[in-house]
């Protein structure tokens, strides 16, 4: 048994304060900002820099003014202080964020907007039922529907291709692996040209489900952006996949038609490219047919981080060691089920920085339409600026759009880290 | 719909893109509606307000047009378009004619393949600078910094002026209007230089418009009108005579006040003909008699459109100067309707 001792104590102490010289926001700020000569210059000068910044801008801050008709009146009413004038952006929100869309169907892209986050969110988060994927897959067309109004039928019938070129595959697969993949894309194409127009007018026919059209013209603003921007982001990363792979192919003829499109894709600027779709196939289609600008547009911006997106995943693929790829063989799983169960969940998540990154410059990107008369929030700035009552105007309404371009990339840049912490499977 | 416009592609990409339809004014009634190429947004020239509607100047000439074609001074759908895109619009067939203050030149008359219309404003190269630089005249810019649209006529303009008069200057290249006003109240420039009618809606958005002078002299000639693709002359008629119909309303006083009571018939033979109560003037354009009684109707005759646009009265504040009728010393003039 322990014997006593007077001198050894049975009981812990309680806990006691910190010194008073070693805690408080007092010992944070000297260790912290003035831990030794260099450090505390450096805080000076941060400050100073701050307070210059502060200063000059907080009064213009401050004194903004929200409510008036014009610039002029602006100006009255701050009667010669310096002040933003967001009135602008009080005025033309609505304008900025739709374009010209008709104001008594907001709810349409609202409802859109909202149904997207419903259909990303079993893409984006592993807690949420994997049954939402059914809605997922069906949202594209929903949206189309919604934004472009018309019948829902035709959007839907030209969906339903992919299931088709599916079960395509699983009934020729047992014959031959390559007539199967064969098969697998020409089902969608004899669907899309011999049978989806009949098949979409009938079931038209039979339940009309229809909503006021709306020109492509009237889209605008943010409306514009996210349309272009989501397409291309959704689109580009399997179209991305798809040549990440068809480039280290063994078939040469495949290997050779992805290298080209990379090469050619990745050697113009995006510009030309939209150039191209604006101008340049107005001449190769015939007079008369209207081929959706934002369409082309969308297809066009897809091809282009589509090309980026494969050089980045090459980049994870090329990550991995030779073993996995081996492993993969030594299982005696066949290409698709290898990349799929083995090789892409390593690539892709070694690549998760440098797609985010690819997509958050895909939808800054966006604003590069302007150049071909497409009134995204840029070009809608342009053409507010341009009436007489906001001529002048400048600053206001870069503040606005580049808080807006901000928050949905650092809203992409969150979740980027979000997800690499989710999938962090080493023990750095 | 996605199946015709696929099967059209490979029907016709070998057919020349030349083959634009025809008979424009057929296209333009089959579809309702008049596709009108406009600039993307030009303070009293063009531009869409809150809910969207276009308005302006040259806006004015797109709706005269559709209100003579379609009856309907609203069935316009405007197409923005930017310096680089316009051409290729109108040649396309995407537009069927192009309102968007581009000016008259002989490449762009003859190389490529357009028709100018007449002008509706006669603009010209000018200089905006602070009157505390105490210069009155540009032969005095020396030396003076010059902020300057790169790409722009405006840009050899400037060029040949300073060379012809042996001075000096120094370019700062900017890319937009508004940029340009930004870098001129910054003091980045001495100088800004475009055509006088932007410069006088430049200074109007300014604070203090009243410390910034236009100076006199004019360096370029700078008609502005619509055009439309050679090859449909029927077409082209329709938008020369409709712009010359709201030239001639001024300058015969119909007004869209009076316009109702002079419809009725008058004393003036040549009102007459203009408002079809006399002569088949519409039916020798494949339009009805009163075509041109709703191309005034649609935003008043050429005097009332500027000055609900750009004139004295709003912000923009330009004179009438050349742009006044030959009868007040201007240069607007329409052939007789005869």
């Amino acid at each position: 048994m322990a014997q006593e001792y007077s001198y050894v104590r049975t009981e812990m102490l309680p806990e006691q304060e910190p010194p008073s010289n070693a805690v408080g926001a007092l010992v944070w700020v000297r260790e912290n900002l003035f831990s030794g000569p260099l450090n505390t210059i450096l805080t000076l000068a941060s400050l100073a820099a701050v307070w210059w910044i502060l200063s000059h801008l907080s009064g213009w801050f401050l004194n903004s003014v929200w409510q008036a008709g014009s610039l002029a009146e602006c100006r009255e009413i701050l009667d010669g202080a310096t002040g933003a004038c967001f009135a602008v952006i009080t005025d033309r929100w609505e304008q900025l964020l739709y374009g010209f869309y008709p104001s008594d169907a907001y709810w349409r892209p609202n409802l859109a907007l909202l149904l997207m986050l419903v259909a990303l969110a079993p893409v984006l988060f592993p807690g949420v039922p994997r049954k939402l994927f059914w809605f997922s897959a069906i949202y594209p067309a929903l949206a189309f529907w919604l934004l472009w109004g018309g019948s829902i039928w035709p959007p839907l019938v030209v969906l339903a291709a992919f299931p088709l070129g599916f079960i395509a595959y699983r009934l020729v697969e047992p014959i031959n692996g390559i007539l199967a993949t064969l098969a697998a894309l020409a089902a969608p194409i004899l669907w899309w040209f011999l049978l989806a127009g009949p098949v979409g007018g009938v079931l038209a026919g039979i339940l009309p489900g229809t909503l006021e059209p709306v020109a492509s013209d009237l889209f605008g603003g943010f409306m514009l952006s996210i349309i272009i921007g989501v397409t291309g982001i959704a689109l580009s990363l399997p179209l991305g996949i798809l040549l990440a792979l068809g480039r280290q192919s063994d078939l040469i003829f495949l290997k050779t038609i992805c290298v080209g499109f990379i090469e050619f894709i990745r050697g113009v600027p995006l510009i030309t490219l939209l150039f191209t779709a604006s101008l340049l196939l107005n001449y190769f289609l015939p007079p008369g047919t209207n081929f959706d600008i934002i369409l082309r547009v969308v297809i066009m911006v897809t091809f282009f981080a589509a090309a980026y997106m494969a050089e980045v995943i090459r980049g994870g693929l090329a990550a991995l060691p030779r073993g996995q790829y081996e492993a993969a063989d030594a299982l005696g799983l066949d290409y698709w089920k290898a990349q799929r169960l083995i090789i892409l969940p390593q690539a892709l998540k070694i690549s998760i920085p440098g797609i985010v990154n690819t997509f958050i410059g895909l939808f800054k990107d966006t604003t590069l339409v302007v150049f071909i008369g497409l009134l995204d929030p840029i070009g809608l700035s342009n053409a507010i600026r341009a009436t007489t009552e906001w001529n002048g105007v400048y600053w206001e309404l870069f503040v606005f759009i580049g808080l807006c371009f901000f928050i949905f990339c650092f809203g992409m840049s969150r979740y980027s880290m979000y997800l690499e912490r989710r999938l962090k499977t080493d023990h750095r | 719909m996605k199946k015709s416009v696929f099967l059209g592609t490979l029907t016709a990409a070998g057919l020349a893109a030349g083959v634009v339809g025809a008979a424009t004014l057929d296209d333009v009634k089959a579809r309702g509606e008049l596709n009108c190429g406009v600039s993307t947004g030009l303070v009293g020239f063009a531009a869409p307000d809150a809910n969207g509607v276009w308005s302006g100047f040259d806006v004015a000439v797109c709706r005269a047009v559709a209100a003579a074609a379609l009856g309907d001074p609203m069935a316009v759908k405007f197409v923005p378009t930017t310096g680089q895109t316009r051409f290729t619009a109108l040649a396309s067939g995407e537009v069927d004619m192009l309102a968007r203050n581009t000016t008259w030149t002989f490449s762009r008359d003859v190389d490529l393949k357009f028709t100018f219309l007449g002008v509706n404003y006669y603009d010209g190269q000018g200089f905006m600078i602070r009157k505390d630089m105490g210069v009155t005249s540009a032969k005095e810019l020396d030396g003076a910094t010059v902020c300057i649209q790169t790409g722009t006529t405006t840009e050899l303009n400037l060029a040949d002026f300073f060379k012809v008069n042996g001075m000096s200057y120094e370019p700062v290249p900017i890319e937009t209007n508004a940029e340009a006003q930004q870098q001129y109240l910054a003091g980045a420039c001495d100088v800004y230089t475009t055509d006088a009618s932007g410069l006088a809606a430049t200074r109007a958005t300014f604070a203090d418009p009243e410390n910034h002078a236009i100076l006199p002299e004019i360096v370029s000639k700078e008609p502005l009108g619509p055009l439309v693709r050679h090859g449909d002359d029927q077409w082209a008629d329709i938008v020369r005579w409709t712009l010359n119909a709201l030239i001639a309303a001024e300058e015969y006083g119909v007004t869209s006040a009076n316009i109702e009571e002079l419809a009725k018939g008058t004393n003036n033979p040549e009102i007459n003909r203009l408002l079809g109560t006399e002569g088949d003037l519409g039916a020798m354009l494949g339009l009805d008699a009163e075509w041109a009684k709703r191309a005034i109707m649609a935003g008043g005759n050429y005097g009332e459109i500027f000055a609900a646009n750009i004139g004295e009265a709003t912000p923009i504040g330009l004179a009438r100067g050349l742009n006044a009728q030959w009868t007040q010393g201007g240069l607007i003039y329409s052939p007789p309707f005869r």
